[in-house]
């Protein structure tokens, strides 16, 4: 194999490359701007709802309590509801969303509490709108707090301490350090995305790469030229990763940026945040993970693209490829699915779960070692066999 | 020079078996001369020329071009071939001198050899005003002219042209011609496929009949015409390939 003749290729493939909207589409704007809009975006508008949602003050109607003064006055000076007339069709209006929330108030709720009785009181709302849910939480709280008071009275009454009301008080402490507690996060999305879209970035190219050159018929042109046919495949294998990793680069990139400014926007707690140090040592070993990944992914779709005539057929070979990628990829977020020693020899799911250990703050060199070193016997079968596809004439000239 | 000795290709098809595409064919071409392989459309015209091409493997057999045989130095013959056909495309994404110094690259050259040798075919067949246009930009006529710098670039010493002027408007194709003769006066060694008569008869020094894979006849056009007793070369062919296949003689 001729490195020179290779590189040859391999420039001449990326100028080709960038000139072509579809992979610029694939490598640059999607990773740039789809992704982060699609993550970023939506958990910025599911904020934005809830936010507003709690900032609304509930119509709540109570059902009751006309001989309870006492509530009632408790009830009209409370700033956080609006109290609605009554009326039978409760649940009718909440579903209709016309009100948040119910309560109903037993008889004598008043004298009840004075007596020390238990009382029941139920809160009626729908489980499917968050904006009831948030009202039922209120309306909660507020007679929580009455319960709250009346037990503290009755103890001063029997001079007791408010402590009897509490024994025993359980703290818990994190001792998950920060990078962990991101990782917990972060960790959980992040090894699925750099996968999907390190295959995401390579398919266009190395469908253009292979099925397109056939379908322009430039296959022929490049074929009597005097580089070899390993040389060719090496150098279009090369473009192909580099779009690949490009993609998966600029999204992590672009990601993280737009996380720091949401969570800027939403001012949540530095904790939620990757710290500079660990979000360069954690991506610098996901990368590194990735890297034979995505020869692998390189590799597999020239061979597979290269039995297409044209592009459209390619897609139609390669679509399938997804979903055997996606699935172990999200097989990782599953509760239960760790690293063992089954899992680190079933690649892609391999990967994305070292990668969310790394990104969680441990480090497990055994496994890495050996998913590294298996991921890179997977990318040597798939890169020979797309060298032996390209020394099947029948396969390169298939017409 | 050329020599193709019994070269043959076979094909493997799942529903029609082994079809012979090519069946032992045997010729040669001299520096300095055009060699015709004359047939109709499926006779094994291309499939012979990719064989001396190297893009296809000969089932057996064997051919030497320019001292080096087909099998064993593959990569050797495509240095002294230049092979020019419909099938072999643009880059359409590259401009026309980017495409011509990449294949200039791949044949080894580089820097400023590079550059001139270039520049020189460029102004031979007058791509200077459109060089840095992109190919997919380029009409049918302009695309051929960059095709031939294509093959030219690294100055090879045997050019191979398969059907060079299909699809063409008369123009292009006289363009394509007048090139395929001036590479014989430059000393290459030529092979041409055709299937039109009038091209073969004005061009080739020596014209091998070929039908199903074999070449059945073969000489200058002089013997042919003496052989089958008719100035028609038309009528040679016909008589040559098993004779009246016109449709209306058949009713």
């Amino acid at each position: 194999m001729s490195f020179h003749n290779a590189m040859i290729v391999y420039r001449k493939e990326l100028m080709d490359s960038l000139r072509d909207r579809r992979t610029i589409k694939s490598m640059i704007l999607v990773p740039i701007f789809i992704f982060p809009l699609v993550t970023i975006g939506m958990s910025y508008l599911s904020y934005r709802f809830i936010g507003q949602a709690r900032r609304e003050i509930p119509h709540i109607m109570v059902i009751g309590g006309e001989d309870s003064p006492n509530l009632m006055a408790k009830l009209q000076q409370f700033k956080e509801i609006d109290i609605v007339p009554t009326n039978v069709n409760y649940t009718a209006q909440i579903l209709n969303k016309k009100i948040r929330a119910a309560v109903r108030v037993p008889q004598n709720f008043d004298a009840l509490l004075q007596r020390g009785d238990q009382v029941h009181v139920s809160i009626y709302y729908s489980k499917e709108e968050i904006t009831s849910q948030f009202a039922a939480d209120t309306i909660a709280k507020f007679f929580n707090d009455i319960r709250d008071e009346s037990a503290r009275n009755a103890l001063v009454v029997r001079n007791l301490p408010a402590s009897v009301l509490e024994p025993i008080v359980v703290g818990k402490e994190n001792v998950t350090p920060p990078e962990a507690e991101v990782g917990s996060v972060v960790a959980r999305l992040l090894p699925y995305f750099i996968i999907v879209l390190c295959l995401n970035g390579a398919t266009t190219p190395a469908m253009d790469l292979t099925a397109g050159e056939k379908e322009r018929g430039t296959m022929e042109t490049i074929l009597c030229s005097p580089v070899s046919r390993t040389d060719l495949v090496f150098g279009k294998f090369l473009l192909v990763l580099t779009t690949s990793l490009t993609t998966a680069f600029l999204a992590i990139t672009s990601m993280s940026l737009c996380s720091m400014y949401a969570q800027k926007l939403i001012g949540a707690g530095a904790a939620s945040s990757l710290p500079p140090t660990v979000a360069f040592r954690a991506i610098a070993a996901v990368f590194a993970m990735v890297l034979p990944l995505s020869v692998f992914f390189s590799g597999a779709l020239l061979a597979l693209a290269l039995f297409a005539k044209t592009f459209r057929e390619a897609q139609s070979y390669v679509a399938p490829l997804m979903l055997l990628v996606v699935l172990p990829a999200a097989t990782s977020f599953l509760p239960g699915v760790e690293l063992n020693f089954k899992t680190i020899f079933i690649p892609i799911l391999n990967t994305s779960l070292v990668n969310k250990e790394i990104l969680a703050g441990t480090y497990h060199w055994g496994f890495i070692g050996l998913i590294f070193v298996s991921s890179c016997v997977y990318a040597t079968v798939a890169m020979s066999y797309a060298v032996r596809l390209f020394n099947n004439e029948k396969v390169l000239l298939r017409a | 020079m050329i020599e193709a000795r019994e070269l043959t290709k076979v094909f493997s098809d799942k529903k029609r078996g082994e079809i012979k595409a090519v069946n032992a064919i045997t010729f040669h071409c001299e520096p300095g001369e055009i060699y015709g392989l004359l047939g109709a459309n499926g006779a094994g015209k291309t499939t012979t020329l990719r064989m001396l091409a190297t893009i296809l493997r000969p089932t057996s057999g064997t051919a030497i071009v320019a001292g080096y045989d087909v099998l064993s130095d593959a990569q050797n013959v495509r240095r002294k071939v230049g092979f020019l056909s419909t099938a072999t495309a643009l880059y359409g994404r590259l401009t026309a001198r980017e495409m011509v110094e990449y294949f200039g690259r791949l044949n080894g050259m580089d820097g400023e050899s590079l550059r001139h040798a270039v520049d020189e075919i460029f102004s031979i067949l007058k791509i200077d005003e459109f060089s840095g246009r992109r190919c997919d930009k380029l009409s049918t006529g302009m695309k051929q002219k960059v095709s031939i710098a294509r093959t030219l670039v690294h100055d090879p010493p045997v050019m191979i042209f398969d059907e060079p002027t299909a699809g063409l408007d008369v123009m292009t194709a006289r363009t394509v011609l007048e090139f395929v003769h001036t590479c014989r006066s430059r000393g290459k060694t030529v092979i041409f496929s055709t299937h039109i008569m009038s091209e073969a008869a004005k061009l080739c020094d020596r014209i091998g009949i070929i039908h199903d894979g074999s070449i059945l006849a073969e000489g200058t056009l002089k013997e042919l015409q003496r052989r089958y007793d008719t100035a028609d070369l038309e009528e040679i062919f016909v008589q040559v390939v098993g004779g009246e296949q016109c449709l209306f003689t058949t009713q």
